[in-house]
């Protein structure tokens, strides 16, 4: 009885906690549209979420692109085929390396700062000043980082992409000996192949660009949950931020593998 | 009524045959002199009543003017997993300072957020303003607490947020004010705490002392210059000097703003000192309510226990 008891509690508590998440979001994302508009917080977390990011954004694209192109061109030598690292390149990077690597990158460094500042916000009572002086915290807290992040994520991706290509780039010149001109022109062979949405943007920007705007959402509203729910003082702010970085990870990658799927359903070659 | 006694024709010097008619006359209008006295004493008897008329008057008159009740908890009952409040009622009336007071864990600090709406009683009203607040939307709260100022155990100032604007949060968040004048409100709320703006206003949270940082909580819950302040715990932390600054705070705030405070304290020597009335919760129910005196002439066991001879 008490081991029934326990579960039943604990999917109480998820439950709950769920809807709690439901609740969260869809308020942040109505209040975007909800006087008054906090446009300060939220330039200050595109700034926090952005720009702050770019560093590491950078650093894992280049150096995935340059292994990229290393693993293919062994790989493809054994065919003939290394003319075509430029290929492999982007079509990993643009579609799903770019997002995926970039999100994994933000969830870590701006997901656990999130839920940290909330999370030390909730327990020394900041929320329920907030609270107190008639300031709603999801649109004061929530909203402007969902913004930042909705904004930022597809941004570094774009960048992260970049820095990707330019990565395979390097080891197409100076490991492969491909000419650079050959190397880009098979990265836009990949890219025009792909097929064009409304016969102008290449599917793989669709894909590209769609998939970090989803886990920009995903990241900022995970951390936000997790940072308004702390309890326990400075050791569930610990509990919180790590919950963050687990949850979306996990969450980015199942959720990717579900919009590659209906993406390449809607948008066929 | 005085001239138509004088009026009267037997009031004259009589003689002759019908003399003792007259003296028997006169008899009786000597009679009528002590009814003259006896008008002025009737006269002297109206004015009397009338002058106690008029003190029942106005004693009636103060007793309706008896300040109006800010705050009004009715029968208030709340339960989470267990049972926290049980029939709470208390009233705190127009500049009154309420301290409430009880054992760790009795809920006291249920009842700031019971007025401040951040929770709804099971059972029960609680009223600002004769309005029960219990049925308002979230957002109809929202405008009730821009009226109401709140000082947090911790003093709960935004860390990213230097004193000044944290100060002039409520200010900026709702009213129209120009920047000049939320300068200028949160320089006059810091100077009424004893503070020096010069000093403090570009001082970020973390360089405070834990005393400053209660003064500029109180300052910030003034900004808007709300009509109720709550404290939740405006004492703890602090040493007995800096305990005293905040407790003549609290008196000064009564007295020079006849703002109606409820403060949730352990310290009852503060409370003593501050209150006008005391409530002692105990067991889930306000076993006390009355003024500091009342509460130390208690014979009560309980309350000769946790006064613990003070």
């Amino acid at each position: 009885m008490a081991i029934l008891q326990r579960l039943n509690a604990a999917a109480k508590d998820k439950i709950f906690s769920l809807q709690e998440a439901f609740f969260l979001a869809w308020n942040a994302i109505r209040f975007i549209f909800v006087r008054p508009f906090y446009r300060e917080d939220m330039i200050q977390q595109m700034d926090a979420i952005g720009v702050q990011s770019l560093g590491i954004v950078v650093l894992t694209g280049f150096f995935t692109g340059m292994v990229l192109a290393l693993q293919s061109a062994v790989q493809m030598a054994r065919f003939g085929a290394t003319t075509y690292v430029g290929s492999l390149v982007s079509a990993s990077m643009i579609r799903e390396l770019g997002p995926v690597l970039a999100g994994l990158m933000v969830a870590g460094r701006v997901g656990s700062g999130i839920a940290a500042q909330l999370g030390s916000m909730r327990v020394t009572e900041q929320i329920d000043a907030l609270n107190v002086m008639g300031t709603d915290p999801i649109k004061k807290l929530v909203t402007p980082r969902l913004v930042a992040a909705l904004i930022m994520l597809p941004l570094l991706t774009v960048i992260n992409d970049v820095a990707g290509m330019f990565g395979g780039s390097v080891i197409a010149k100076f490991y492969i000996k491909l000419p650079t001109s050959v190397y880009w022109g098979t990265v836009w062979d990949q890219i025009s192949s792909g097929g064009f949405l409304f016969r102008i943007v290449p599917n793989d920007f669709v894909h590209g660009l769609f998939k970090p705007f989803v886990f920009g959402g995903i990241i900022a509203l995970t951390a936000c949950h997790f940072g308004l729910r702390t309890t326990g003082g400075t050791e569930g702010v610990g509990v919180a931020t790590t919950r963050t970085v687990v949850t979306s990870s996990i969450l980015i990658l199942v959720v990717d593998y579900f919009i590659t799927q209906v993406l390449l359903a809607l948008l066929p070659r | 009524m005085s001239k138509d006694l004088s009026d009267d024709p037997t009031d004259g010097p009589t003689d002759g045959p019908i003399d003792d008619e007259r003296r028997a006359t006169d008899r009786r209008t000597s009679d009528r002199v002590p009814d003259e006295v006896h008008a002025e004493r009737v006269r002297a008897a109206i004015r009397k009543e009338i002058r106690a008329d008029e003190r029942a008057d106005a004693a009636t008159t103060t007793a309706t003017a008896e300040p109006k009740a800010v705050i009004e908890l009715n029968d208030v009952s709340l339960a989470f997993d267990r049972p926290i409040l049980e029939n709470v009622s208390f009233t705190a009336r127009e500049g009154e300072t309420i301290a409430v007071v009880g054992e760790s864990g009795t809920g006291k600090s249920t009842i700031l957020k019971l007025i401040l709406r951040l929770l709804v009683a099971d059972k029960g009203q609680v009223c600002i303003d004769g309005r029960d607040i219990s049925g308002l939307s979230f957002n109809e709260a929202l405008e009730i607490r821009q009226h109401v100022g709140m000082v947090f155990q911790g003093a709960a100032l935004f860390d990213s947020l230097t004193v000044f604007e944290n100060v002039a949060y409520p200010l900026r968040e709702h009213t129209d004010l120009e920047e000049d004048q939320i300068v200028e409100r949160a320089r006059q709320k810091l100077e009424f705490v004893d503070l020096d703006p010069d000093q403090i206003m570009t001082l970020s949270p973390a360089e405070l002392s834990g005393g400053m940082k209660k003064r500029v909580g109180v300052a910030r819950g003034l900004a808007a210059n709300p009509q109720i302040m709550l404290y939740d715990e405006p004492t703890s932390g602090l040493d007995p000097l800096t305990t005293g600054t905040i407790t003549n705070l609290i008196m000064k705030l009564q007295h020079e703003l006849s703002v109606t405070s409820v403060v949730v304290t352990h310290d009852i020597r503060s409370a003593f000192r501050m209150a006008s009335k005391i409530a002692l919760l105990h067991d889930r129910h306000i076993s006390f309510l009355g003024t500091p005196e009342e509460m130390s002439a208690s014979e009560d066991e309980y309350i000769k226990t946790f006064l613990g001879g003070f």
